[in-house]
């Protein structure tokens, strides 16, 4: 089978890839640019481990092909420190210890640096209606609900 | 994943010619890629359209015109449709996840496949799947499955909220292939399975869905969907009801209903509509057509508590969208 070319940003840099059109963005990040911060939990779309920012929209990145993104910019969990300076969300998950294994964390903080970019973090309950695309089967729930509150409100 | 060519196809002519010769459309592949993963799905050459013109959301004089690329969240948060169709708004947010939303486009949630757990596992046995092998549904576990529109070949919900309000609300679907330009109302895109539960739909091949018409009506602003599931979000319904209500005086003019997650296909309650046209609008007439709804239900095994549900969730729907605008 055929490959084809493709050309992304991730993380601010330009990378062209060949690639066989059967890889998910998810495999793509993992296999072929060693970016493992990204994480395949069910792949199939029902977890949200993957999710990263693509044109600054979030989305689960097991479901769909590298392919179909040519030209694309992509943000992932490596993405967001400002050097050894941790995005705001990030510090807040430390604080609020919103992890136990850390299997879901870096698709928990994706999808809650969009759910604060998308000015869908008024409230507790909206936070966790507007996160629910993200399973935690540790049950950190609490803390998580409780970073993205801070976070929110520290940018008010 | 069984191997494919992929093809950015850059113009609608280009990509029906593709899809006639033997191609299979995709979009955001929320659905489609799910299930090549499997195995279920195994298509020899994937079309990709998501370049083509069909992801405007625009208002004409009788209604709103939804392109079938524009994305479910896109949908959701533009301001024509929450002013002149709430209850879009209120059903797209109920649907999926915020990641999905992003992902999904209009044409692809109203044909997306069923989530019947014997369509998506190969050893089952599936008339869908696999014709004539059998519907494992039946005897298995069936507490997600349809009470209305089944058959002895199969019993699998169809699964999109959207499509429930877009049944209720009479909107179009707009159809291009390669005898040209076509329109019919959504409720027509489906098929009952019958003994042919593998035809899901009636279009025909290389036909492409470009978008989404849905009228303005008077009962637009008095309209709510109700969706009932097993964990509060990020679920398929067990049972579903899009309500639309013209009232005046007191007295109901109109009414559009439609239930999920209990048929085979988006269930238009024409039955209930017609009983509650010159009735009070009260709790009292809510609890009189209600019974209408589940005439001809037949229960599975593990489904018959959705014959209750059903009556209770249309009873609710109602006094909300009463209560509305």
């Amino acid at each position: 089978m055929a490959t084809s070319e493709i050309e992304l940003t991730i993380n601010g840099h330009l990378q062209r890839l060949s690639l066989d059109p059967r890889t998910s963005l998810l495999d793509m990040l993992r296999e072929h640019l060693a970016l493992h911060g990204t994480k395949k939990g069910c792949d199939q779309g029902a977890c949200g481990a993957c999710t990263i920012l693509l044109d600054g929209k979030r989305i689960n990145s097991c479901l769909t092909l590298a392919v179909m993104h040519n030209g694309a910019h992509i943000t992932t969990i490596e993405g967001l420190a400002n050097g050894a300076e941790l995005h705001p969300l990030q510090a807040a998950f430390i604080e609020h210890d919103a992890f136990q294994c850390g299997y879901c964390t870096p698709g928990q903080i994706m999808s809650g640096v969009a759910c604060l970019a998308e000015g869908h973090a008024a409230s507790p309950e909206q936070i966790k209606a507007w996160m629910s695309g993200n399973i935690c089967r540790c049950g950190a729930y609490p803390g998580i609900v409780s970073a993205i509150t801070q976070t929110a409100n520290a940018s008010r | 994943m069984t191997p494919f060519a992929y093809h950015a196809s850059p113009d609608e002519q280009d990509a029906i010619a593709s899809a006639v010769a033997g191609g299979r459309y995709i979009a955001g592949g929320t659905t489609l890629i799910d299930l090549m993963r499997e195995e279920v799905e195994e298509p020899k050459r994937l079309i990709d359209i998501n370049q083509l013109p069909l992801h405007d959301i625009r208002e004409t004089a009788d209604g709103l015109v939804i392109g079938a690329l524009a994305r479910m969240a896109e949908v959701a948060a533009h301001p024509a449709v929450a002013r002149m169709q709430p209850l879009l708004v209120e059903t797209l947010l109920e649907g999926a996840s915020p990641q999905l939303r992003n992902m999904a486009s209009i044409g692809g949630n109203l044909l997306q496949r069923v989530r019947c757990p014997y369509f998506r596992t190969l050893d089952a046995a599936c008339n869908k799947r696999r014709p004539g092998s059998g519907c494992a549904a039946i005897g298995g576990i069936n507490h997600n499955h349809a009470i209305l529109g089944t058959s002895d070949h199969c019993v699998a919900t169809h699964p999109s909220d959207l499509a429930v309000s877009l049944v209720a609300l009479g909107a179009v679907v707009r159809i291009r292939g390669p005898q040209g330009l076509r329109e019919f109302p959504v409720e027509a895109l489906y098929r009952l399975p019958g003994d042919t539960p593998h035809l899901e739909h009636t279009l025909s091949p290389g036909e492409l869905i470009v978008e989404v018409f849905v009228p303005y009506g008077p009962y637009a602003q008095r309209a709510r969907y109700l969706k009932v599931r097993d964990r509060a979000s990020y679920e398929f319904a067990l049972v579903s009801i899009a309500a639309a209500l013209e009232i005046d005086a007191g007295v109901v003019r109109q009414a559009r209903l439609a239930a999920g997650g209990v048929a085979t296909r988006p269930w238009r309650l024409a039955a209930c509509e017609a009983a509650l046209v010159g009735q009070p609008a009260s709790q009292a007439t809510w609890r009189k057509v209600a019974p209408l709804s589940v005439a001809g239900a037949r229960p599975l095994s593990g489904n018959g508590f959705k014959i209750e549900l059903l009556q209770r969730t249309l009873v609710r729907t109602l006094e909300l969208a009463g209560e509305a605008a």
